[in-house]
């Protein structure tokens, strides 16, 4: 295994130091290391972080490998930052036993760029009527711990109950899509000024909030742990705030496109801005920034949800949701948050790599940047700024909502226990 | 003018009455005339791509463009390559390589004009989308209350009905303001959007109220099948408080005037007497339909040939 002296980066955005990566772990952290027969990674100006971790991926495989494979969403992750990504359940067929999760990790396991950490459906084929073998996925080679039927909302407030209940056997969580079924018949965008003057059919904030308010009762009801999947409004902020007030086990992702972006995107009609939840208004944007500056909101996950050409380039009612965000999480995160000064680079970590971890409940992610510690680690430059060009992407898929966008922040390098996924800012397999 | 015509907002005061304008000098050549014809779009080709059933406005368009000697293709969902799944792209790209002039689209989602404006080099026509806009039903509607009133500005309308699901209302309410007519919204709670607010319309859920105080009412077609969806308890009940009968009629100025797009469901939002009233546009308003739409592809098309 080769040995790695990365020279003079900043950890957590302090001080420059040389880190030197060997077996895997960080071996030592100082000043002017040397190490014979190491690679030597010039660093000068790069901001160290831990290798970031995502709840929220789709990565489509099983069953629409053209839109994405384990491998190219996992190329696309690590060229992100990424060390460890959770990919849902919405494949075909579900996640929803063993052995699809089993199938879904072993294909994270030979792509080898990021772990795979799959996420186990609640209820069998996502349809909300009864709970997946929860366990034997919680047991399996996978070793599932994040369980949601993302997509779908789990609605029935017993059915919500149990799985809450249930999982806590094997410290798991569930996190819940908070979508109000019938209250979102047919929504195509947020119900405001917008929905009103293009005709588009509404999804009211009401429908993602009585969720969270209803989840966060049945948590703290029966002890469990609740984990709410992008969490996209302003009111939907405020109740997770007064959960976490009273001592509810919640907590809350907010993806990258909420942060940025606003529901005056859909004036174009173009459905790469179609996304469930879908976008806000400006003061729902400003309040995921505040939470998520808080801590209200624990993480960031991207909801990466990659779609083939024919399925976004449509009318927009036909059009599926979703959009890709894995490769510019990060950079959306330092325009939103970090050049705004809203959180540092410690902030950043915490937000986007321990946390997540600890919700996902791994145990080599989200470490700090210290000897003896897993060399799970990113080496950003903060200062490029790069217009995105969806045609580049290491994704299968187009659907990049930031399309001939100029955001900052280029990830030069990224380790996975040691070995460089991406060097020199090129995935290295 | 723009290259499409997609919603009321393309239109700003001095194009919209350049529309009305032109309707009023087409119907002025064509009136007593033998041949109802004009050469003036001979050579060019018009494509009505219709995706939703909607005789009544195909054949006004179908007419309006022969009447112009454009060449005319009805292109309809039902029996064409659209029923086998071919994407709107895909059939945007024939009609491209075909080299339509005019498209001409009706189709069930919102925004798709908009779409199939980023894929043809000629003008798109929105003939109505989902419950986005009919800007051609709004300048019919225009034409027809300028013909009768002798005017718009300062005009009271009130548009009643399912304002919600209604492109008519929404292209109304644009172009009747952008035209500095007064529009107040009538209808209950259920059937207006959220965000009506932001509309440049005055909003009241009590039509008895309002109607002694305008001088055009504007019946919105309202579907029986929304009252399964609880917008309203019974078509009854919808009909007594928001349906236009002979007694609310009666409670108009003298001189206004009662408008309805059509379909019209008689006895539900309008009673026949209402329809059949000499107040009544509605006959008028699918004659003017021919007149402004000739004007909308006579301005957008009409140039030297590409």
């Amino acid at each position: 295994m080769t040995t790695y002296l990365i020279k003079g980066a900043r950890p957590l955005g302090g001080d420059a130091a040389d880190i030197l990566v060997k077996d895997g772990r960080i071996a030592a952290i100082g000043d002017n290391l040397s190490a014979t027969g190491a690679e030597v990674v010039e660093a000068a100006g790069l901001i160290a972080l831990p290798g970031l971790v995502d709840l929220h991926t789709h990565l489509r495989e099983p069953g629409r490998e053209d839109a994405e494979t384990v491998e190219t969403g996992s190329r696309a992750a690590a060229l992100g930052g990424f060390t460890a990504v959770h990919a849902m359940a919405n494949t075909d067929p579900v996640a929803d036993t063993a052995g699809v999760v089993e199938q879904v990790w072993r294909l994270g396991q030979e792509a080898g760029l990021v772990d795979v950490v799959p996420v186990g459906a609640v209820t069998v084929g996502l349809r909300g009527e009864r709970l997946a073998e929860l366990g034997a996925m919680a047991d399996s080679a996978a070793r599932v711990r994040v369980f949601s039927d993302d997509g779908h909302c789990v609605a029935d407030p017993a059915l919500m109950r149990r799985a809450l209940e249930y999982v806590k056997a094997f410290d798991g969580v569930v996190a819940q899509h908070a979508e109000e079924p019938r209250l979102t018949v047919g929504a195509q965008m947020h119900e405001g000024d917008r929905s009103a003057s293009l005709g588009l059919t509404g999804w009211p904030a009401a429908a993602e909030e009585a969720i969270i308010a209803r989840d966060v009762l049945l948590a703290q009801h029966v002890g469990a742990r609740l984990h709410v999947c992008h969490v996209s409004t302003a009111g939907s902020v405020e109740i997770l705030r007064w959960a976490k007030s009273r001592g509810v086990q919640v907590t809350a992702e907010v993806t990258p496109h909420h942060l940025l972006l606003t529901d005056a995107c859909a004036e174009s009609y173009d459905p790469v801005f179609k996304v469930n939840p879908p976008l806000r208004t400006d003061a729902d944007v400003e309040a995921l920034r505040a939470g998520l500056a808080d801590g209200t909101i624990d993480a960031v996950g991207t909801d990466h949800a990659p779609h083939a050409v024919e399925d976004k380039e449509s009318e927009w009612a036909s059009a599926r949701p979703g959009m890709l965000g894995l490769e510019q999480a990060l950079s959306v995160v330092i325009e939103t948050m970090v050049e705004p000064g809203r959180l540092d680079w410690a902030g950043v970590a915490d937000r986007m790599s321990v946390r997540p971890a600890a919700i996902g409940r791994l145990d080599g992610h989200g470490r700090p940047i210290a000897p003896g510690e897993p060399a799970n680690l990113l080496l950003l430059d903060p200062t490029s700024r790069a217009t995105v060009d969806p045609a580049a992407l290491a994704s299968r898929s187009r659907n990049s909502p930031y399309a001939g966008r100029e955001l900052p922040g280029r990830v030069v390098a990224t380790f996975l226990r040691g070995v460089p996924t991406v060097l020199d800012g090129k995935a290295q397999k | 003018m723009k290259r499409h015509l997609l919603e009321a907002a393309d239109l700003d005061r001095d194009d919209a009455t350049l529309v009305l304008d032109t309707a009023a000098q087409i119907d002025q050549a064509l009136a007593g005339r033998e041949v109802k014809k004009l050469p003036t779009l001979r050579g060019r080709t018009v494509v009505n791509l219709f995706y939703e059933d909607s005789t009544r406005t195909r054949i006004s368009f179908e007419l309006a463009a022969k009447r112009l000697s454009a060449d005319v293709i009805n292109f309809s969902a039902k029996g064409s390559s659209v029923s086998k799944g071919e994407s709107l792209k895909d059939t945007a790209l024939t009609l491209e390589a075909m080299g339509a002039d005019g498209v001409v689209v009706r189709h069930a989602a919102s925004g798709a004009p908009h779409r199939l404006a980023n894929w043809v080099r000629g003008s798109v026509v929105n003939a109505g989308d989902g419950t986005h806009e009919h800007p051609t039903q709004a300048l019919l509607d225009a034409y027809t209350i300028r013909q009768r009133l002798g005017r718009l500005e300062g005009a009271r309308v009130a548009i009643v009905g399912d304002v919600l699901h209604s492109r008519v209302a929404r292209s109304n309410v644009g172009l009747l303001h952008t035209l500095g007519a007064e529009v107040t919204l009538v209808a209950p709670p259920t059937l207006l959007p959220v965000g009506v607010g932001s509309w440049p319309a005055e909003v009241s859920y009590d039509l008895d109220a309002v109607l002694p105080k305008v001088d055009v009412v504007m019946m919105l077609r309202v579907q029986a099948e929304r009252m399964n969806a609880s917008f309203f308890p019974s078509a009854r009940e919808y009909s007594r408080r928001y349906g236009l009968d002979a007694r609310r009629m009666a409670a108009l100025p003298d001189d206004a005037i009662v408008m309805h797009p059509g379909p019209m469901n008689r006895g539900m939002e309008i009673a026949a007497e209402v329809a059949d009233s000499a107040r009544s546009t509605i006959v008028e308003q699918v004659a003017n339909g021919v007149s402004t739409r000739m004007a909308v592809l006579y301005l957008l098309l009409g140039g030297s040939p590409a």
